[in-house]
């Protein structure tokens, strides 16, 4: 496809997207969203370049290829299980940290580093179809 | 104990490792140490098994019918053990039998996903996550049997797909009846409530569909279609790791639930279990002998060896149950064993069919002497382990009177002989075929090649050796399958 308004708009809806896709992962743990949904839109974002421009310079934007942003997001994953190994609660247990922020708090655990890697996994999963099946043969 | 989970994440992290890496060497190397690691824990949390009695772990510290709980009983450790054994052969194999032009290290990746699924559906107590485990060995599996990208692989792995995810429809569509029975999916918990419960003849719907679904994945008759039409595509590396895991774990899952909870009724289902058991021995046995496809007559012997297991937990007393678990891990070792021995016959000859092979005793006694192991074991020849695991069965079908399940259990022996015998007679004993061929062959195998099958031909020698002790661990196996008291309360009240 080669239209104008969709490449300039793109450059922005990208972005837009990609913030959109970071809000619902970090409310995802008590509100709708999380890692899954956010991963979809994040990919949405890229997928969103490759139609306005090409795959393959959608492919050049990203800094990584979709199979290594698959292992970093497994990665998140197992990393998730571990805090609780040290604490020597049962294996993926939630373990929860409350941060001062000022005014606020922010609660960090380990479920949203389970979360994040969901997220990436997520991202992978998704572009590495889309590419895949937009390779000619 | 938090180790219970390791049989899953070890080879989670492997997959993560095996994505990065790219070199093939290094995917096999890496694979190989894996395995290692794997068969290591297993040994080791069986003897914790032994030690300590049933481990359990609640994940996320979610208590027992609520959370999901991973349980390693005796038959959940053997079971693990024995398929580490064979993730290992496959993985030394893989280097000499797996060349795929630039992807031969993607097949590491799904090798470990498989596993994982599998390990995951030995250790699980609940039976949702049952069904996770079930589709992550599912959309592995496919995976490799179409690695190849050839029409007849696609083929094949489209059959393979669409009749199992029948058979997973089935098995989602029984989990939810039996959660709006009883409120849960606790494996222990189902129990607890179905024991106690005078009206629980009422499971006998849910308990159908599981039936179905399972008899899929174990490939009974009549349900085994999807096993001859995909498992002679593939790489044989491949075929060997199905032949010796995929369908055992649909007997295992067999096992596990038609001894832990339903278990009311119980003279309609051994009854229904013990015709299915009888056909399947029979229909594989006698498919298997019409064909000249090294690969189709394993294929078909697969099935016939599942009715054996099943034969087991028809007749549902503590030898047949012992005798079923003997010959699930005995079937396990000496099949893949053969579809190994297939795969070196196709490499020194450049075929899987046997009428255009032969003289192979002449040319490399060694991989003769590989075949007879596996193939003497899965007849019953003594002092191999096949021997004793028929030899239990049989004993205790004329112990509890069935008496004509035990004579269609001695008469597929023979069928198996026979089809053995063939492959025998055709590929080792017969006179080469002069046919040109193409491409140079090898006249003989490296030690290599040979070392994966060495390795599972010791083990067959050793089971069938040292017969009694191991028949002490399926004997525990069995007794805690039959008194599932010791699970229930190891599992709700840890």
């Amino acid at each position: 496809m080669n239209s104008t308004l969709l490449q300039i708009a793109s450059k922005y809806v990208q972005w837009l997207l990609i913030l959109v896709a970071v809000i619902a992962l970090f409310r995802g743990h008590n509100y709708p969203g999380g890692g899954f949904i956010g991963g979809l839109l994040a990919g949405l974002a890229i997928v969103y370049r490759g139609f306005a421009f090409s795959m393959s310079e959608a492919r050049k934007q990203l800094p990584l290829s979709p199979e290594i942003i698959i292992a970093i997001g497994l990665f998140f994953v197992v990393a998730s299980f571990m805090p609780a190994l040290f604490t020597g609660s049962p294996l993926m247990k939630g373990e929860w940290y409350k941060l001062q922020l000022g005014f606020t708090e922010l609660k960090l655990g380990s479920p949203f580093i389970f979360d994040i890697g969901v997220f990436f996994t997520v991202i992978g999963v998704a572009i590495s179809f889309v590419f895949s099946l937009n390779k000619k043969e | 104990m938090a180790l219970t989970a390791l049989p899953i994440l070890i080879p989670f992290i492997f997959i993560i490792i095996l994505i990065l890496v790219r070199s093939t060497i290094w995917a096999r190397r890496i694979a190989i140490f894996g395995t290692i690691l794997l068969l290591l824990v297993s040994v080791g949390l069986f003897s914790e098994v032994t030690k300590r009695g049933i481990l359990t772990l609640t994940m996320g510290g979610w208590k027992a019918p609520f959370g999901i709980t991973l349980v390693i009983d005796y038959l959940s450790g053997l079971m693990l053990i024995v398929s580490a054994v064979i993730a290992l052969a496959i993985a030394l194999y893989s280097t000499k039998f797996i060349d795929y032009p630039h992807k031969s290290h993607r097949f590491y990746v799904f090798f470990f996903s498989l596993i994982m699924g599998l390990n995951g559906s030995f250790t699980t107590g609940d039976v949702f996550n049952l069904y996770v485990w079930f589709e992550v060995m599912l959309m592995s599996s496919f995976v490799l049997i179409t690695l190849g990208s050839k029409k007849k692989q696609i083929e094949g792995g489209i059959k393979y797909l669409a009749l199992n995810l029948i058979g997973s429809m089935l098995f989602l569509a029984g989990l939810g009846l039996l959660y709006g029975k009883t409120g849960t999916l606790n494996m222990a918990h189902l129990a607890k409530i179905l024991i106690y419960d005078q009206q629980s003849i009422f499971m006998n719907t849910s308990a159908i569909l599981f039936f179905i679904a399972f008899g899929i994945k174990a490939a009974v008759f009549p349900l085994f279609f999807w096993l001859p039409a995909s498992y002679h595509t593939p790489n044989i590396t491949i075929s060997s790791l199905f032949a010796g895991l995929l369908t055992k774990v649909g007997v295992y899952a067999l096992f596990r639930f038609f001894t832990l909870f339903f278990i009311q009724d119980q003279q309609f289902w051994h009854t229904i279990i013990l015709v299915i058991a009888g056909f399947t021995m029979v229909f594989g046995g006698m498919a298997a002998s019409i064909y000249y496809d090294t690969r189709r007559i394993l294929s078909y012997h697969i099935i016939s060896q599942i009715g054996y297991m099943v034969m087991g937990l028809g007749i549902f007393s503590p030898l047949a149950l012992a005798g079923g678990i003997f010959f699930m891990m005995h079937n396990m070792i000496a099949k893949t064993n053969t579809f190994l021995v297939a795969g070196m016959m196709a490499r020194l000859k450049g075929t899987f069919y046997l009428k255009d092979v032969g003289g192979l005793f002449k040319q490399d006694p060694l991989v003769a002497v590989l075949f007879i192991i596996p193939a003497f074991a899965l007849a019953g020849i003594p002092p191999l382990s096949g021997f004793f695991a028929k030899f239990v069965l049989i004993k205790a079908g004329i112990e509890a009177e069935q008496w004509v399940i035990t004579m269609v259990a001695v008469l597929t022996g023979m069928l198996t002989l026979y089809s053995m015998i063939k492959i025998w007679n055709e590929a080792f004993l017969k006179k080469a075929p002069e046919i040109p061929s193409e491409k140079r062959l090898p006249a003989k195998l490296s030690l290599m090649e040979l070392l994966p099958s060495i390795l599972l031909g010791l083990i067959s020698i050793a089971m069938g050796l040292f017969a009694p002790q191991i028949f002490d661990f399926t004997f525990e196996a069995a007794n805690q399958l039959i008194n599932p008291i010791n699970y229930i309360e190891g599992v709700l009240n840890n």
